[in-house]
Protein backbone atom coordinates (compact mmCIF):
# COMPACT_ATOMS: atom_id res chain seq x y z
CA UNK A 1 0.00 0.00 0.00
CA UNK A 2 2.95 2.31 0.94
CA UNK A 3 6.39 2.13 -0.50
CA UNK A 4 9.68 4.14 0.20
CA UNK A 5 13.29 3.20 -1.93
CA UNK A 6 16.03 4.80 -0.86
CA UNK A 7 13.89 7.94 0.07
CA UNK A 8 15.70 11.25 1.55
CA UNK A 9 14.78 14.19 2.03
CA UNK A 10 16.79 17.75 2.38
CA UNK A 11 15.11 20.74 3.11
CA UNK A 12 16.59 23.64 1.91
CA UNK A 13 19.23 25.57 4.02
CA UNK A 14 18.60 22.61 6.62
CA UNK A 15 22.06 21.45 7.90
CA UNK A 16 21.17 17.91 7.89
CA UNK A 17 18.76 15.38 6.13
CA UNK A 18 15.03 15.46 7.49
CA UNK A 19 15.27 11.92 6.29
CA UNK A 20 18.44 9.49 5.24
CA UNK A 21 18.08 7.16 2.78
CA UNK A 22 14.71 5.43 3.94
CA UNK A 23 13.26 2.02 2.57
CA UNK A 24 10.02 0.28 4.02
CA UNK A 25 7.13 -1.04 2.85
CA UNK A 26 3.46 -1.01 4.61
CA UNK A 27 1.04 -3.48 3.27
CA UNK A 28 -2.44 -3.27 2.81
CA UNK A 29 -4.51 -3.78 6.12
CA UNK A 30 -1.13 -3.14 8.18
CA UNK A 31 -1.79 -0.98 11.49
CA UNK A 32 1.77 0.76 11.98
CA UNK A 33 3.25 2.89 14.58
CA UNK A 34 6.13 5.66 13.52
CA UNK A 35 7.89 6.49 16.82
CA UNK A 36 10.97 8.68 17.38
CA UNK A 37 12.10 12.08 19.00
CA UNK A 38 10.77 15.27 17.31
CA UNK A 39 12.41 15.97 14.62
CA UNK A 40 13.18 12.18 14.18
CA UNK A 41 11.63 12.47 10.61
CA UNK A 42 8.04 11.29 11.23
CA UNK A 43 5.80 14.13 9.67
CA UNK A 44 8.18 14.75 6.85
CA UNK A 45 7.69 10.57 5.77
CA UNK A 46 3.96 11.32 6.28
CA UNK A 47 3.74 14.79 4.45
CA UNK A 48 5.77 12.62 1.34
CA UNK A 49 3.26 10.46 1.65
CA UNK A 50 1.04 12.98 1.38
CA UNK A 51 2.60 14.89 -2.22
CA UNK A 52 2.75 17.18 0.03
CA UNK A 53 6.88 17.64 -0.34
CA UNK A 54 8.46 15.88 -2.59
CA UNK A 55 11.86 13.34 -1.73
CA UNK A 56 14.91 14.86 -2.81
CA UNK A 57 15.78 11.23 -3.89
CA UNK A 58 14.59 7.94 -4.43
CA UNK A 59 10.74 6.44 -5.02
CA UNK A 60 7.76 6.54 -3.52
CA UNK A 61 4.64 4.76 -4.07
CA UNK A 62 1.32 5.12 -2.60
CA UNK A 63 -2.24 2.91 -3.64
CA UNK A 64 -0.19 1.81 -6.96
CA UNK A 65 0.49 4.92 -7.93
CA UNK A 66 4.05 6.51 -8.41
CA UNK A 67 4.59 9.84 -6.53
CA UNK A 68 7.49 11.07 -8.57
CA UNK A 69 5.84 10.90 -11.64
CA UNK A 70 2.41 12.18 -10.32
CA UNK A 71 1.74 15.09 -12.17
CA UNK A 72 0.18 17.80 -9.95
CA UNK A 73 -3.31 18.24 -11.19
CA UNK A 74 -3.82 14.21 -10.25
CA UNK A 75 -2.40 14.89 -6.63
CA UNK A 76 -6.30 15.31 -5.57
CA UNK A 77 -7.11 11.82 -6.54
CA UNK A 78 -4.55 10.53 -4.48
CA UNK A 79 -5.42 12.21 -1.48
CA UNK A 80 -8.97 10.65 -2.00
CA UNK A 81 -7.33 7.45 -1.08
CA UNK A 82 -5.70 9.14 2.06
CA UNK A 83 -7.71 10.09 5.36
CA UNK A 84 -5.71 12.36 7.38
CA UNK A 85 -5.81 13.41 11.37
CA UNK A 86 -3.79 16.09 12.83
CA UNK A 87 -3.16 16.51 16.72
CA UNK A 88 -4.89 19.96 16.59
CA UNK A 89 -7.93 18.11 15.14
CA UNK A 90 -8.48 21.16 12.29
CA UNK A 91 -12.18 21.26 12.96
CA UNK A 92 -14.44 23.95 11.29
CA UNK A 93 -15.32 25.81 14.31
CA UNK A 94 -18.52 27.60 13.17
CA UNK A 95 -19.75 24.75 11.88
CA UNK A 96 -21.70 21.66 13.86
CA UNK A 97 -20.23 18.40 13.57
CA UNK A 98 -22.55 17.08 11.04
CA UNK A 99 -20.89 20.28 8.75
CA UNK A 100 -17.57 19.60 9.68
CA UNK A 101 -18.11 15.63 8.28
CA UNK A 102 -20.45 16.80 5.06
CA UNK A 103 -18.04 19.34 4.36
CA UNK A 104 -15.39 16.77 3.31
CA UNK A 105 -18.18 14.97 1.31
CA UNK A 106 -19.59 18.14 -0.17
CA UNK A 107 -16.18 19.02 -1.60
CA UNK A 108 -15.83 15.95 -3.23
CA UNK A 109 -19.12 16.37 -5.21
CA UNK A 110 -21.40 13.90 -3.00
CA UNK A 111 -25.30 14.25 -3.30
CA UNK A 112 -26.93 16.10 -0.12
CA UNK A 113 -28.90 11.88 -0.13
CA UNK A 114 -25.35 10.37 0.04
CA UNK A 115 -24.17 12.62 2.52
CA UNK A 116 -27.27 11.88 4.49
CA UNK A 117 -26.80 8.70 4.60
CA UNK A 118 -22.87 8.72 5.02
CA UNK A 119 -22.40 11.01 7.95
CA UNK A 120 -24.78 9.48 10.97
CA UNK A 121 -23.24 6.27 9.82
CA UNK A 122 -20.13 7.75 10.61
CA UNK A 123 -21.06 9.25 13.67
CA UNK A 124 -22.50 6.23 15.13
CA UNK A 125 -18.78 4.50 14.29
CA UNK A 126 -16.75 6.86 16.12
CA UNK A 127 -18.99 7.08 18.74
CA UNK A 128 -20.54 10.34 18.52
CA UNK A 129 -24.42 9.47 17.66
CA UNK A 130 -26.64 12.38 18.95
CA UNK A 131 -23.70 14.75 18.80
CA UNK A 132 -24.68 16.06 15.17
CA UNK A 133 -25.71 19.60 16.35
CA UNK A 134 -22.52 20.49 18.75
CA UNK A 135 -19.68 22.90 17.52
CA UNK A 136 -16.64 21.84 17.85
CA UNK A 137 -16.33 24.57 20.83
CA UNK A 138 -18.57 22.31 23.07
CA UNK A 139 -17.02 19.33 22.90
CA UNK A 140 -13.93 17.37 24.73
CA UNK A 141 -10.82 17.12 23.07
CA UNK A 142 -11.37 13.37 22.64
CA UNK A 143 -14.74 13.89 21.18
CA UNK A 144 -13.18 16.46 18.82
CA UNK A 145 -10.57 14.06 17.72
CA UNK A 146 -13.05 11.76 16.76
CA UNK A 147 -15.10 13.65 14.74
CA UNK A 148 -11.77 14.68 12.61
CA UNK A 149 -11.23 10.97 12.59
CA UNK A 150 -15.18 10.85 11.29
CA UNK A 151 -14.15 13.14 9.11
CA UNK A 152 -11.11 11.60 7.65
CA UNK A 153 -12.79 8.19 7.28
CA UNK A 154 -16.32 9.43 5.73
CA UNK A 155 -14.83 9.12 2.08
CA UNK A 156 -13.76 5.69 2.71
CA UNK A 157 -9.95 6.02 2.32
CA UNK A 158 -7.54 3.23 1.85
CA UNK A 159 -5.09 4.68 4.12
CA UNK A 160 -5.39 6.63 7.09
CA UNK A 161 -2.82 8.70 8.18
CA UNK A 162 -2.65 9.84 11.58
CA UNK A 163 -0.20 12.46 13.00
CA UNK A 164 0.34 12.35 17.17
CA UNK A 165 -3.74 12.15 17.61
CA UNK A 166 -3.27 11.60 20.76
CA UNK A 167 -1.07 14.40 21.64
CA UNK A 168 -3.03 16.74 23.04
CA UNK A 169 -5.42 14.28 24.97
CA UNK A 170 -5.39 12.49 28.60
CA UNK A 171 -4.29 8.56 28.70
CA UNK A 172 -8.02 7.63 29.05
CA UNK A 173 -9.17 9.58 26.61
CA UNK A 174 -6.62 8.43 24.08
CA UNK A 175 -7.24 5.05 24.63
CA UNK A 176 -10.66 5.34 23.15
CA UNK A 177 -9.11 6.84 20.35
CA UNK A 178 -7.00 4.07 19.83
CA UNK A 179 -9.61 1.36 20.14
CA UNK A 180 -11.46 3.43 17.55
CA UNK A 181 -8.35 3.99 15.16
CA UNK A 182 -7.82 -0.04 16.06
CA UNK A 183 -11.68 -0.38 14.62
CA UNK A 184 -11.05 1.54 11.42
CA UNK A 185 -7.75 -0.71 10.69
CA UNK A 186 -10.11 -4.11 11.27
CA UNK A 187 -12.26 -2.49 8.33
CA UNK A 188 -9.40 -3.16 5.84
CA UNK A 189 -8.20 0.31 6.13
CA UNK A 190 -4.25 1.02 6.35
CA UNK A 191 -3.14 3.04 9.63
CA UNK A 192 0.15 4.79 9.80
CA UNK A 193 0.43 6.49 13.01
CA UNK A 194 3.24 9.14 14.16
CA UNK A 195 3.59 9.23 17.63
CA UNK A 196 5.18 9.36 21.28
CA UNK A 197 2.93 8.14 23.32
CA UNK A 198 4.90 5.05 24.64
CA UNK A 199 2.24 3.84 26.62
CA UNK A 200 -0.38 3.31 24.00
CA UNK A 201 2.79 2.03 21.68
CA UNK A 202 3.11 -0.30 24.38
CA UNK A 203 -0.18 -1.54 24.81
CA UNK A 204 -1.41 -2.45 21.45
CA UNK A 205 1.23 -4.24 20.23
CA UNK A 206 1.34 -3.33 16.55
CA UNK A 207 4.15 -3.26 13.82
CA UNK A 208 6.70 -0.56 15.15
CA UNK A 209 8.83 1.71 12.93
CA UNK A 210 11.65 3.56 15.17
CA UNK A 211 13.07 7.22 13.18
CA UNK A 212 16.32 8.72 14.39
CA UNK A 213 17.64 11.75 12.94
CA UNK A 214 16.14 10.74 9.38
CA UNK A 215 17.26 6.83 9.63
CA UNK A 216 15.63 3.84 10.52
CA UNK A 217 16.82 2.23 13.61
CA UNK A 218 14.06 -0.01 13.90
CA UNK A 219 11.05 -2.10 12.32
CA UNK A 220 9.87 -4.61 15.09
CA UNK A 221 6.38 -6.66 14.22
CA UNK A 222 4.58 -6.39 17.37
CA UNK A 223 6.75 -3.86 18.88
CA UNK A 224 7.05 -1.78 21.69
CA UNK A 225 8.25 2.10 22.42
CA UNK A 226 11.52 1.88 24.16
CA UNK A 227 13.83 -0.79 23.24
CA UNK A 228 13.05 -4.69 24.61
CA UNK A 229 16.02 -6.35 23.71
CA UNK B 1 -18.93 19.82 -5.85
CA UNK B 2 -22.59 20.15 -6.12
CA UNK B 3 -24.57 23.65 -6.94
CA UNK B 4 -26.55 23.86 -3.80
CA UNK B 5 -23.51 23.39 -1.76
CA UNK B 6 -21.41 25.80 -3.99
CA UNK B 7 -24.34 28.26 -3.33
CA UNK B 8 -24.00 28.09 0.48
CA UNK B 9 -20.50 28.40 0.77
CA UNK B 10 -20.26 31.41 -1.77
CA UNK B 11 -22.98 33.38 0.09
CA UNK B 12 -21.63 32.72 3.51
CA UNK B 13 -18.33 34.08 2.33
CA UNK B 14 -19.94 37.21 0.74
CA UNK B 15 -21.39 37.44 4.33
CA UNK B 16 -18.61 37.00 6.39
CA UNK B 17 -16.43 39.69 4.00
CA UNK B 18 -19.52 41.95 3.77
CA UNK B 19 -17.64 45.07 4.26
CA UNK B 20 -14.71 44.35 1.68
CA UNK B 21 -18.11 43.14 -0.74
CA UNK B 22 -19.76 45.89 -0.50
CA UNK B 23 -16.18 47.72 -1.08
CA UNK B 24 -15.18 45.69 -3.96
CA UNK B 25 -19.01 46.32 -5.88
CA UNK B 26 -18.92 50.26 -5.12
CA UNK B 27 -15.28 50.28 -6.54
CA UNK B 28 -16.39 48.06 -9.49
CA UNK B 29 -19.55 50.13 -10.09
CA UNK B 30 -17.35 53.67 -10.08
CA UNK B 31 -14.78 52.55 -12.08
CA UNK B 32 -16.54 51.20 -14.70
CA UNK B 33 -19.02 53.86 -14.62
CA UNK B 34 -15.98 56.14 -15.17
CA UNK B 35 -15.09 53.72 -18.24
CA UNK B 36 -18.16 54.22 -19.32
CA UNK B 37 -18.31 57.97 -19.56
CA UNK B 38 -15.26 57.33 -21.80
CA UNK B 39 -16.67 55.04 -24.29
CA UNK B 40 -20.05 57.41 -24.31
CA UNK B 41 -18.00 60.56 -25.05
CA UNK B 42 -16.74 58.25 -27.75
CA UNK B 43 -19.71 57.68 -29.33
CA UNK B 44 -20.60 61.47 -29.12
CA UNK B 45 -17.86 62.42 -31.32
CA UNK B 46 -18.84 60.16 -33.53
CA UNK B 47 -22.34 61.13 -33.35
CA UNK B 48 -21.38 65.12 -33.51
CA UNK B 49 -19.10 64.27 -36.87
CA UNK B 50 -21.69 62.72 -38.39
CA UNK B 51 -24.23 65.13 -37.68
CA UNK B 52 -21.86 67.88 -38.65
CA UNK B 53 -19.20 66.27 -41.47
CA UNK B 54 -23.19 66.09 -43.22
CA UNK B 55 -23.64 69.89 -42.91
CA UNK B 56 -20.11 70.94 -43.92
CA UNK B 57 -18.93 72.80 -47.14
CA UNK B 58 -16.08 73.65 -49.20
CA UNK B 59 -16.22 77.45 -50.03
CA UNK B 60 -14.98 78.38 -53.13
CA UNK B 61 -14.68 82.49 -53.07
CA UNK B 62 -14.64 84.11 -56.48
CA UNK B 63 -12.61 87.22 -57.03
CA UNK B 64 -14.38 90.55 -56.27
CA UNK B 65 -13.44 94.10 -56.83
CA UNK B 66 -10.88 94.58 -53.92
CA UNK B 67 -9.28 90.51 -53.60
CA UNK B 68 -5.97 90.95 -53.58
CA UNK B 69 -4.51 87.63 -54.21
CA UNK B 70 -2.54 86.98 -57.06
CA UNK B 71 -5.43 84.95 -59.25
CA UNK B 72 -7.45 88.16 -58.98
CA UNK B 73 -5.15 90.51 -60.88
CA UNK B 74 -7.39 90.21 -63.61
CA UNK B 75 -10.24 92.00 -61.84
CA UNK B 76 -13.46 90.44 -60.29
CA UNK B 77 -14.54 87.17 -61.85
CA UNK B 78 -16.25 86.81 -65.11
CA UNK B 79 -19.25 85.10 -65.97
CA UNK B 80 -17.36 82.62 -68.37
CA UNK B 81 -15.11 82.07 -65.29
CA UNK B 82 -17.77 81.45 -62.90
CA UNK B 83 -19.92 79.28 -65.26
CA UNK B 84 -15.99 77.04 -66.37
CA UNK B 85 -15.71 77.32 -62.50
CA UNK B 86 -18.99 75.89 -61.69
CA UNK B 87 -18.91 73.23 -64.19
CA UNK B 88 -16.08 71.97 -63.17
CA UNK B 89 -16.78 72.11 -59.77
CA UNK B 90 -20.08 69.51 -61.22
CA UNK B 91 -17.65 67.31 -63.01
CA UNK B 92 -16.09 66.77 -60.15
CA UNK B 93 -16.68 62.58 -58.95
CA UNK B 94 -15.94 63.96 -55.31
CA UNK B 95 -18.59 66.53 -55.44
CA UNK B 96 -21.76 65.95 -54.13
CA UNK B 97 -23.70 69.33 -54.75
CA UNK B 98 -22.79 72.75 -55.59
CA UNK B 99 -24.92 75.91 -54.99
CA UNK B 100 -24.25 79.43 -55.92
CA UNK B 101 -23.88 82.11 -53.56
CA UNK B 102 -24.63 85.57 -55.03
CA UNK B 103 -23.17 89.24 -53.39
CA UNK B 104 -26.24 89.87 -52.35
CA UNK B 105 -27.00 86.73 -50.84
CA UNK B 106 -24.08 86.53 -49.24
CA UNK B 107 -24.60 89.98 -47.86
CA UNK B 108 -27.93 89.22 -46.40
CA UNK B 109 -27.02 86.54 -44.68
CA UNK B 110 -24.07 88.43 -43.36
CA UNK B 111 -26.43 91.38 -42.04
CA UNK B 112 -28.43 88.65 -40.41
CA UNK B 113 -25.21 86.64 -38.54
CA UNK B 114 -24.13 90.38 -37.13
CA UNK B 115 -27.52 91.88 -36.74
CA UNK B 116 -27.02 94.46 -34.15
CA UNK B 117 -23.71 94.98 -34.88
CA UNK B 118 -21.45 97.59 -36.06
CA UNK B 119 -19.64 95.59 -38.43
CA UNK B 120 -22.85 95.39 -40.50
CA UNK B 121 -23.64 98.86 -40.60
CA UNK B 122 -20.27 99.38 -42.01
CA UNK B 123 -20.25 96.70 -44.47
CA UNK B 124 -21.56 96.96 -47.78
CA UNK B 125 -22.37 94.35 -50.65
CA UNK B 126 -19.52 95.01 -53.08
CA UNK B 127 -17.35 94.23 -50.12
CA UNK B 128 -18.47 91.05 -49.91
CA UNK B 129 -17.20 88.28 -52.61
CA UNK B 130 -19.83 86.03 -54.04
CA UNK B 131 -19.20 82.16 -53.83
CA UNK B 132 -19.83 78.43 -54.57
CA UNK B 133 -20.88 76.58 -51.66
CA UNK B 134 -20.11 72.58 -52.55
CA UNK B 135 -21.30 70.02 -50.09
CA UNK B 136 -18.56 66.73 -51.09
CA UNK B 137 -19.57 63.59 -50.65
CA UNK B 138 -16.55 62.66 -48.51
CA UNK B 139 -15.79 65.71 -46.21
CA UNK B 140 -12.18 64.34 -45.77
CA UNK B 141 -11.32 65.06 -49.26
CA UNK B 142 -11.49 69.05 -48.93
CA UNK B 143 -7.70 68.72 -50.64
CA UNK B 144 -8.78 67.29 -54.15
CA UNK B 145 -10.98 70.74 -54.77
CA UNK B 146 -8.11 72.89 -52.94
CA UNK B 147 -5.78 71.49 -55.24
CA UNK B 148 -7.90 71.96 -58.89
CA UNK B 149 -9.22 75.82 -57.96
CA UNK B 150 -7.03 77.19 -55.78
CA UNK B 151 -5.13 79.96 -57.75
CA UNK B 152 -6.93 79.39 -60.62
CA UNK B 153 -7.79 82.58 -62.60
CA UNK B 154 -11.11 84.13 -60.93
CA UNK B 155 -10.90 81.62 -58.06
CA UNK B 156 -9.94 83.82 -55.12
CA UNK B 157 -9.54 81.19 -52.49
CA UNK B 158 -10.83 77.94 -51.03
CA UNK B 159 -11.90 77.14 -47.66
CA UNK B 160 -12.89 74.32 -45.58
CA UNK B 161 -15.30 74.75 -43.07
CA UNK B 162 -13.86 71.36 -41.60
CA UNK B 163 -10.77 72.94 -40.31
CA UNK B 164 -12.76 75.03 -38.14
CA UNK B 165 -14.73 71.48 -36.67
CA UNK B 166 -11.42 69.84 -36.42
CA UNK B 167 -10.14 72.10 -33.84
CA UNK B 168 -13.63 71.33 -31.81
CA UNK B 169 -12.89 67.92 -32.56
CA UNK B 170 -9.49 67.76 -31.23
CA UNK B 171 -10.62 69.23 -28.18
CA UNK B 172 -12.98 66.75 -27.73
CA UNK B 173 -11.15 63.49 -28.37
CA UNK B 174 -8.57 65.26 -26.13
CA UNK B 175 -11.81 65.11 -22.98
CA UNK B 176 -12.39 61.24 -24.86
CA UNK B 177 -8.83 60.10 -24.03
CA UNK B 178 -8.65 61.50 -20.96
CA UNK B 179 -11.78 59.84 -19.43
CA UNK B 180 -11.13 56.28 -20.87
CA UNK B 181 -7.66 56.94 -19.60
CA UNK B 182 -9.30 57.63 -15.90
CA UNK B 183 -11.72 54.68 -16.79
CA UNK B 184 -8.82 51.97 -17.41
CA UNK B 185 -6.78 53.15 -14.37
CA UNK B 186 -9.90 52.96 -12.00
CA UNK B 187 -10.36 49.80 -13.14
CA UNK B 188 -7.02 48.85 -12.83
CA UNK B 189 -7.41 49.58 -9.15
CA UNK B 190 -10.64 47.61 -8.90
CA UNK B 191 -8.69 44.86 -10.00
CA UNK B 192 -6.05 45.73 -7.55
CA UNK B 193 -8.79 45.79 -5.09
CA UNK B 194 -10.71 42.26 -5.63
CA UNK B 195 -7.12 40.57 -5.77
CA UNK B 196 -6.26 41.88 -2.16
CA UNK B 197 -10.23 40.78 -1.30
CA UNK B 198 -9.43 37.83 -2.39
CA UNK B 199 -5.95 37.55 -0.34
CA UNK B 200 -7.94 38.06 2.90
CA UNK B 201 -10.77 36.26 2.04
CA UNK B 202 -8.33 33.13 1.59
CA UNK B 203 -6.52 33.59 4.66
CA UNK B 204 -9.67 33.77 6.76
CA UNK B 205 -10.86 30.48 5.27
CA UNK B 206 -7.33 28.61 5.38
CA UNK B 207 -8.80 26.07 7.46
CA UNK B 208 -11.68 25.15 5.06
CA UNK B 209 -9.01 25.38 2.33
CA UNK B 210 -6.68 23.19 4.23
CA UNK B 211 -9.43 20.72 4.93
CA UNK B 212 -10.62 20.51 1.09
CA UNK B 213 -6.86 19.91 0.27
CA UNK B 214 -6.47 17.16 2.42
CA UNK B 215 -9.27 15.16 1.45
CA UNK B 216 -8.55 15.39 -2.10
CA UNK B 217 -10.84 18.50 -3.52
CA UNK B 218 -9.33 19.71 -6.92
CA UNK B 219 -7.76 22.77 -6.96
CA UNK B 220 -10.62 24.17 -8.87
CA UNK B 221 -13.08 23.48 -6.85
CA UNK B 222 -10.88 24.99 -3.98
CA UNK B 223 -10.92 28.11 -5.92
CA UNK B 224 -14.28 28.45 -7.41
CA UNK B 225 -16.33 29.45 -4.60
CA UNK B 226 -13.51 32.44 -4.38
CA UNK B 227 -13.96 32.95 -8.02
CA UNK B 228 -17.32 33.31 -7.87
CA UNK B 229 -17.38 35.62 -5.23
CA UNK B 230 -15.26 38.19 -7.11
CA UNK B 231 -17.56 37.44 -9.92
CA UNK B 232 -20.61 37.81 -8.42
CA UNK B 233 -19.60 41.39 -6.50
CA UNK B 234 -18.12 42.85 -9.80
CA UNK B 235 -21.30 41.79 -11.83
CA UNK B 236 -23.51 43.87 -9.24
CA UNK B 237 -20.79 46.50 -9.43
CA UNK B 238 -21.67 46.27 -13.29
CA UNK B 239 -25.79 46.53 -13.08
CA UNK B 240 -25.03 49.67 -10.58
CA UNK B 241 -22.37 51.32 -13.19
CA UNK B 242 -25.18 50.65 -16.13
CA UNK B 243 -27.62 52.08 -14.24
CA UNK B 244 -25.47 54.99 -13.39
CA UNK B 245 -24.70 55.23 -17.30
CA UNK B 246 -28.65 55.14 -17.71
CA UNK B 247 -29.35 58.27 -15.53
CA UNK B 248 -26.72 60.29 -17.19
CA UNK B 249 -28.04 59.45 -20.38
CA UNK B 250 -31.89 60.60 -18.99
CA UNK B 251 -29.81 63.46 -17.46
CA UNK B 252 -29.02 64.90 -21.03
CA UNK B 253 -32.18 63.95 -23.04
CA UNK B 254 -34.08 65.89 -20.39
CA UNK B 255 -32.08 69.00 -18.50
CA UNK B 256 -28.88 69.61 -21.50
CA UNK B 257 -30.25 68.29 -25.26
CA UNK B 258 -33.18 71.23 -24.95
CA UNK B 259 -30.41 73.79 -23.93
CA UNK B 260 -27.69 72.77 -26.36
CA UNK B 261 -29.94 72.37 -29.72
CA UNK B 262 -27.24 72.50 -32.46
CA UNK B 263 -25.93 69.19 -31.83
CA UNK B 264 -27.00 65.80 -31.61
CA UNK B 265 -26.66 63.77 -28.90
CA UNK B 266 -25.33 59.88 -28.51
CA UNK B 267 -28.77 57.48 -28.54
CA UNK B 268 -29.58 54.88 -26.19
CA UNK B 269 -28.11 52.14 -28.06
CA UNK B 270 -24.77 53.64 -27.48
CA UNK B 271 -25.46 53.31 -23.89
CA UNK B 272 -26.62 49.52 -24.05
CA UNK B 273 -23.05 48.61 -26.66
CA UNK B 274 -20.98 50.72 -23.52
CA UNK B 275 -22.34 48.58 -20.57
CA UNK B 276 -22.24 45.38 -22.67
CA UNK B 277 -18.81 46.22 -23.15
CA UNK B 278 -18.63 46.76 -19.66
CA UNK B 279 -20.33 43.62 -18.52
CA UNK B 280 -17.16 41.64 -20.59
CA UNK B 281 -14.64 44.03 -19.13
CA UNK B 282 -15.80 43.45 -15.66
CA UNK B 283 -16.21 40.08 -15.83
CA UNK B 284 -12.72 39.19 -17.62
CA UNK B 285 -10.57 41.80 -15.29
CA UNK B 286 -12.30 40.38 -12.28
CA UNK B 287 -11.55 36.27 -13.08
CA UNK B 288 -8.41 37.35 -14.26
CA UNK B 289 -7.45 39.12 -10.42
CA UNK B 290 -9.20 36.21 -9.18
CA UNK B 291 -6.73 33.44 -10.96
CA UNK B 292 -3.45 35.03 -10.81
CA UNK B 293 -3.84 35.55 -6.87
CA UNK B 294 -5.58 32.20 -5.74
CA UNK B 295 -2.65 30.86 -7.93
CA UNK B 296 -0.72 32.17 -6.21
CA UNK B 297 -2.02 31.98 -2.51
CA UNK B 298 -4.19 28.37 -2.92
CA UNK B 299 -1.51 25.88 -3.93
CA UNK B 300 -2.57 22.59 -4.02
Amino acid sequence: MIRLENVSKVYPRAARAALDDITLEVAKGEFVFLVGQSGSGKSTLLRLVLKEERPSSGTIHVAGKELNSLSQWKVPELRRQIGTVFQDFRLLPNKTVTENVAFAMHVLGASVKEVRRAVPEVLELVGLDGYGKRRPNQLSGGEQQRVAIARAFVNQPKILLADEPTGNLDPTTSVGIMKLLDRINRTGTTVVMATHDSGIVDQMRKRVIELDSGCIVRDQVRGVYGYSG
Amino acid sequence: MRARFLASEVGLGLRRNLTLTVAVVVTVAISLALLGVGLLANSQVKVMKDYWYDKIEVSVFLCGNLSESPSCTGGAVTAEQRDAIEGDLRALPVVSTVYYESQAQAFARFKDRFKGSAIAANVTQDQLPDSFRVKLKDPKQFAVVQSAFAGRPGVDSVQDQRAVLEKFFSLLGVLRDGALAIGLISVLTAALLISNTLRIAAFNRRRETGVMRLVGASSFSIQLPFILEGVIASIIGWAISTGLLAALKSLIDTRVAPLLTFTKFFAWSAVWQASGFLLITGFLVSSIASLLTLRKYLRV
